[in-house]
């Protein structure tokens, strides 16, 4: 034999079991994609059904993995107690994602299999971002939850609003992946690494005008996919163009996924120039949840008003972004649980009114905020779970929505950044104001019609556990804020 | 030759493509305008690695990443457009009013 052939290959040492979620995940987006060809057009509805097995799996191989810190693929990918939260986080929305989208696509006959194939894909950017830990696989893993969602936005080809939705989506996300890049590009150069615990101890100061630069530019590129006013037009027309079901996964998952890579790049690559970016995060902050709050007081479309809360609710979150400051370690770890909690209690309230939106507007029924009116006459639980839901968007009880906004005031205050408190605070009332005109007409007008709102037992079953899972949170608030403060970096 | 000549080169392909995108309203132009933007990152990451020399070969591998997303993007932005054109028979961006607010 040539002596070539014989010599060894040192072989790179891979930690499957760290990636199993992944590989999990990935393998069910192949398998629904190819048992998608092989179904006959009326059984198309099978793919999900095995995309549910599919996460329930991949959820199985986060437990599995509970309690374990190890790095793996050269450092690039991080196993620890903040990317399992997120990893199980996204399993559980994905559920419930799969729920609400059932009966809207089988009845629409959309393209069923590539759905949910897409949005596996879209899922499993969430699962890759939740680890990733450095620039190159941070914006793969973001491109991955961006790119799928814009084709699932496009999905009703013949509809003018959703060409109309997809286009706006994917001018905003291919720009701001362009400067986010640019950024990242410099923070390359200046740092000569794309590990962020590398890019951490060799950033230097923040006095550089290059790093300054290179982070504004990071900054404004995560703004537009987290919907941060100024950079949020594209967020509410998306939403209403959108397959609903589409609207209630960019809003809650793909939204949480920006967060995510913005929580991991901040504290784990940019904790030392703190002083240049908390402020910038501060001014997005107000910005987002005044105009957002405002915008949404004049909304006469639910999604549209969702959306806008949405945009609002985005910007409690940036506020803990916006209280970092390196010479207190403890406001900061407490900033950090809290954005955490915000964002695990945000995702699930939020999909748990756009899973009472779509149920409403099933069956012939609109999507405007007029024909609401008397809902509670025509179907009492219905009504109940989505001024449930709203409620606890509005930061009241008996579900959760309280906590998050406890722990983001308290961390604020503890900070001692006042001025954001107030405008929390002034904005908190505003919210309150939409929320609660939407369900005084649920509750205390007539209904226009009388029969009741047939709600399939899928739908149910995604609010219910929604709700449950809600209402556990705020009488038993460990279940979350342990893992929160287990997961601080 | 220092490596502020590639920045310098990078940001003006930046920003000629900052431009595209704010004044076109041609959407296929708006897309190669994005193409510019990404291929100023590609620029920095490539000049970057060369001056980093052996420890570059990270920004190298970054640049074939990007190159890979770059054309996904597109892939999907053509679609769309031709999904538009096939609607309404133009492309024009500021003719996308139907929703606003």
């Amino acid at each position: 034999m040539n002596p070539l052939l014989a010599q060894s290959v040192t072989q790179p040492s891979v930690d499957w079991h760290a990636l199993a979620p992944e590989l999990v995940m990935a393998g069910t987006a192949c398998l629904v994609l190819v048992a998608d060809l092989f179904l006959p057009r009326n059984a198309k509805w099978i793919a999900m059904p095995l995309s549910a097995a599919g996460i329930i799996g991949t959820l199985a191989a986060v437990v599995s993995l509970i309690n374990t810190e190890t790095t793996t693929l050269a450092g690039t990918f991080e196993v620890d107690a903040f990317s399992l939260l997120f990893k199980g986080l996204f399993c559980v929305l994905g559920l419930i994602i799969l729920a609400i989208s059932f009966h809207y696509f089988r009845a629409g006959s959309y393209y069923q299999g590539e759905y949910y194939f897409l949005l596996l894909c879209s899922l499993f950017g969430g699962l890759v971002i939740a680890s990733a830990r450095d620039l190159i696989s941070l914006f793969i893993a973001l491109e991955l939850i961006s790119i799928p969602g814009i084709v699932m936005v496009a999905l009703r080809k013949g509809d003018a609003r959703a060409n109309e939705g997809a286009l706006k989506f994917f001018l905003f996300s291919v720009l701001s992946s362009a400067v986010m890049l640019y950024g990242m590009s410099l923070v390359y150069g200046v740092t000569g690494s794309t590990i962020l615990s590398e890019i951490r101890t060799s950033i230097g100061s923040g006095d550089e005008p290059l790093v300054v630069l290179s982070v504004f530019f990071v900054v404004v590129g995560f703004a537009f996919k987290i919907s941060a006013v100024p950079f949020h037009f594209w967020a509410p027309d998306t939403y209403e163009g959108a397959p609903s079901p589409v609207a209630a996964f960019l809003s809650t998952a793909s939204k949480i996924g920006g967060f995510v890579g913005l929580l991991v790049l901040m504290f784990k690559a940019f904790p030392e120039v703190a002083d240049t970016w908390a402020p910038v995060f501060a001014v997005l902050a107000a910005l987002t949840m005044t105009v957002g709050n405002l915008i949404a007081l004049r909304q006469q479309h639910v999604i549209r008003l969702l959306a806008y809360s949405g945009i609002a609710q985005s910007g409690y979150i940036l506020v803990c972004l916006a209280l970092i400051n390196p010479g207190n370690p403890d406001a900061n770890e407490q900033a950090f649980a809290a954005a955490v909690i915000y964002l695990a209690i945000y995702g699930i309230m939020d999909l748990g009114a756009f899973a009472a939106a779509v149920a409403f507007a099933r069956r012939g029924g609109t999507y405007f905020i007029s024909d609401y009116a008397g809902l509670w006459q025509r179907s009492p639980v219905l009504a109940l779970l989505f001024g449930g839901f709203l409620i606890s968007l509005a930061g009241a009880p008996p579900m959760a929505g309280l906590i998050a906004k406890l722990f983001v005031f308290a961390a604020t205050i503890e900070a001692e950044v006042y001025w954001l408190a107030i405008v929390m605070g002034v904005n908190t009332v505003i919210a309150a104001w939409y929320y609660l005109a939407l369900i005084k007409k649920m509750f205390f007008e007539t209904p226009e019609l009388d029969e009741p709102v047939e709600v399939p037992y899928l739908l149910s079953a995604a609010m219910g556990i929604a709700a449950a899972l809600l209402v556990a949170l705020l009488v038993y608030p460990p279940l979350l804020t342990n893992l929160a403060d287990r997961s601080i970096f | 030759m220092p490596v502020a000549y590639f920045l310098v080169l990078s940001a003006l392909l930046f920003s000629i493509g900052v431009y595209g995108v704010l004044a076109r309203q041609h959407a296929v132009l708006v897309l190669l305008s994005v193409e510019l933007m990404l291929n100023a990152a590609n620029i920095n990451l490539v000049a970057f690695s060369a001056m980093l020399g052996e420890a570059g070969v990270p920004g190298q591998v970054f640049a074939l990443f990007v190159i890979a997303v770059a054309a996904a993007e597109v892939g999907v932005g053509l679609a769309i457009v031709i999904l538009i054109y096939r609607n309404r028979r133009s492309v024009d961006i500021d003719e996308m009013s139907l929703m606003k607010w």
